[in-house]
């Protein structure tokens, strides 16, 4: 299989003299370009191809891509679900896709309509009160945040807060997110019901508390069940609250963040408002926030100018500033705003009712062979354990590799950190009940080979373009730079 | 899962170990820690002079899993670090309380937080279980 699927990388299948295109004869004089500008160095070894192979050499590889159009994507914590279609209709029609940045207000009146709408059903299904559309990204939303929060915290005089909780089974970008900004990171401990732990979180609190950074449905996919309380002791201690929404798929129209306690949030555009992502990119990262921080809002903001029916931009007063050029990654906009008005308030509930059951049923199916992280009924990801009865030297990693060999992307593993051979399956809405049922059919097949026959989950994947690749050395010596003399070392060692 | 966790070594819940020689001590990351990261591929490790309070953060390890922190056991200066492991992590893996050993410390403050075998044992079960 391998050696038909082998693609050598472009560079080998070059031979010294062939072109893809022949440049018109030269009719001026010639004249030599300064020396300091040639790329001689560069251009030693630069592959030499017909446009032909060009195109077959890219499309072989462009034919190997797995990604949510091709298979089952269960994708935990990062919400890879099916983006319709129709957004790139709507997203490529000319008024939107041709229209320039810098063009007159007053010429882009339906751009700014959309905008102003955007912002606020954003604000609607989250309760908030105020929403900028500017970061280009969730962990720039999340930048944004904590940077608002200092702003508002400076301008009450309030300067001696420097620190920012964060759970420890937060996502990576919350600790970074929160470090980039200046402060100090305290982690918080999670309960035996993954939850916050309610006594290491109060004695955590101080004059020093910034905010919490707080995910909700958590990492481990559960709701947090005291989250009303949680936000009560932050704001008692005069912090604020950090809603990441990586996992607001699970709860559209059924809880809004704003009205459990937080005071900003970002949304992932890019993951429950279905505009593409992962490699695809761009993504889009809006920010919600409560009245008292709306003056701090990164800008520019869409709001009504006098003429009624009108929009025009500003900036709110004590804004943080520009995060992004223009006016954020405006094509998925118009995606997440035509997913919202296709769906509505009943469509979008339905989400993330489908989303959670879908992950509840695939928990059932399997968690009598892999032990699940915490026993409760999860939210839209089931976080379970590579840890099958009776397999000996098999790990996570062995599990997500045979999935391969099935057909299926691996679900996330390794994370959230506080679980053991985390195993993190998000179906979300996407998946059919025939598809699930061939996700379990084949997650029980590798638990039982685990146990009866480990070298297939061992050698796996063996029914892929490449086999297991070896990890570690890629990451402990990387080759960034095609180099024929490594190559050829490479493959004498295989 | 069985882990080595030698008798003779001080612990602490962040999975670092500690061989107390007079008021210097050898430190490093126990073979539970090794075994949950799996591979390391990177270490920060800090400079020969610095000083840190217990709990606070040292250095940087990743693997192909994750990264993490790495925890002062106790208030400490740095006396030497074993400069090796940032081109070579592969000690940390193999030989977690031997080449794979991180920092030499002079400890300048209590140890009434380090945990004996039993107590970081009893831990480490609780959290593999």
């Amino acid at each position: 299989m391998s050696v038909y699927n082998s693609e050598p990388p472009i560079y080998e299948l070059s031979r010294t003299g062939k072109i893809g295109a022949n440049l018109p004869a030269l009719d001026v004089p010639a004249a030599a370009l300064p020396p300091h500008l040639l790329r001689e160095d560069e251009l030693a070894g630069f592959p030499e191809l017909s446009e032909t192979e060009v195109i077959r050499h890219f499309t072989r590889i462009s034919q190997r891509n797995v990604c949510i159009d091709t298979v089952m994507y269960p994708l935990g914590s990062c919400t890879m679900k099916y983006n319709p279609k129709l957004h790139e209709e709507a997203a490529r029609l000319p008024g939107f896709a041709a229209a320039h940045p810098m063009q007159d207000q007053s010429l882009s009146q339906g751009a700014l309509a959309l905008m102003y709408q955007l912002q606020h059903y954003l604000g609607e299904i989250s309760g908030f009160d105020a929403v900028s559309l500017q970061p280009a990204a969730g962990a720039q939303g999340e930048f944004a945040g904590i940077l608002v929060f200092r702003a508002y915290h400076l301008s009450r005089g309030d300067v001696d807060r420097t620190e920012v909780l964060v759970p420890d089974a937060a996502h990576g970008t919350n600790p970074a997110t929160a470090a980039m900004s200046g402060f100090k990171v305290i982690e918080v401990k999670s309960d035996a019901r993954g939850n916050v732990d309610m006594d290491d979180l109060k004695s955590k609190l101080s004059p020093r508390t910034v905010g919490m950074m707080l995910t909700n449905p958590n990492t481990v996919g559960l709701f947090e069940e005291q989250i009303v309380e949680v936000s009560r002791l932050v704001h008692a201690a005069g912090g604020l609250m950090y809603g990441d929404g990586a996992n607001f798929n699970a709860i559209l129209g059924i809880a809004k963040p704003g009205q459990v306690g937080f005071d900003f949030m970002h949304y992932n555009l890019h993951k429950t408002f279905t505009t593409p992502h992962g490699g695809g990119g761009p993504g889009s990262g809006a920010v919600g926030c409560t009245a008292a921080l709306a003056p701090f809002l990164p800008g520019p903001i869409v709001r009504e100018a006098e003429q009624a029916g009108t929009y025009e931009l500003f900036m709110p007063e004590q804004s943080i500033g520009r995060l992004k050029t223009f006016q954020g990654n405006f094509g998925m906009l118009v995606r997440a705003w035509t997913y919202i008005r296709t769906l509505g308030e009943y469509g979008l509930r339905e989400v993330s009712e489908t989303a959670v059951l879908n992950a509840n049923y695939v928990r059932t199916q399997l968690q009598d062979l892999y032990p699940v992280a915490i026993d409760r009924i999860c939210m839209h990801e089931a976080v379970l354990r590579g840890q099958i009865a009776g397999a000996q030297g098999i790990r996570t990693l062995d599990i997500a590799k045979r999935l391969i060999d099935f057909g299926i992307h691996p679900p996330t593993v390794y994370f959230p950190l506080i679980v053991p051979e985390a195993l993190m399956i998000e179906p979300t809405e996407t998946e059919s009940k025939v598809n699930m049922d061939r996700f379990i059919a084949v997650m029980r097949q590798i638990a039982s080979e685990a146990v009866e026959t480990p070298a297939v989950l061992h050698n796996a994947p063996t029914n892929a373009p490449v086999r297991r690749l070896d990890e570690v050395r890629a990451a402990r010596k990387p080759i960034l730079r095609y180099n024929a003399e490594k190559f050829a070392e490479l493959r004498r060692g295989e | 899962m069985q882990y080595n966790l030698p008798a003779d070594l001080q612990y602490v819940e962040t999975d670092e170990w500690l061989r107390i020689e007079g008021d210097e001590a050898i430190v490093g990351i126990t073979d539970y820690a090794q075994s949950a990261l799996g591979d390391i591929v990177f270490l920060e490790l800090p400079e020969v002079g610095d000083t840190f309070t217990a709990g606070q953060t040292y250095g940087v390890i990743e693997s192909v899993k994750a990264s993490s922190d790495l925890y002062a056991p106790v208030d400490c200066e740095v006396l030497a670090v074993n400069s090796p492991l940032i081109d070579n992590q592969e000690p940390i893996n193999s030989d977690p309380y031997g080449d794979g050993w991180m920092l030499r410390i002079k400890i300048t403050g209590g140890t009434d937080q380090l945990l004996d075998v039993a107590a970081y044992t009893k831990s480490v079960e609780e959290r593999d279980h």
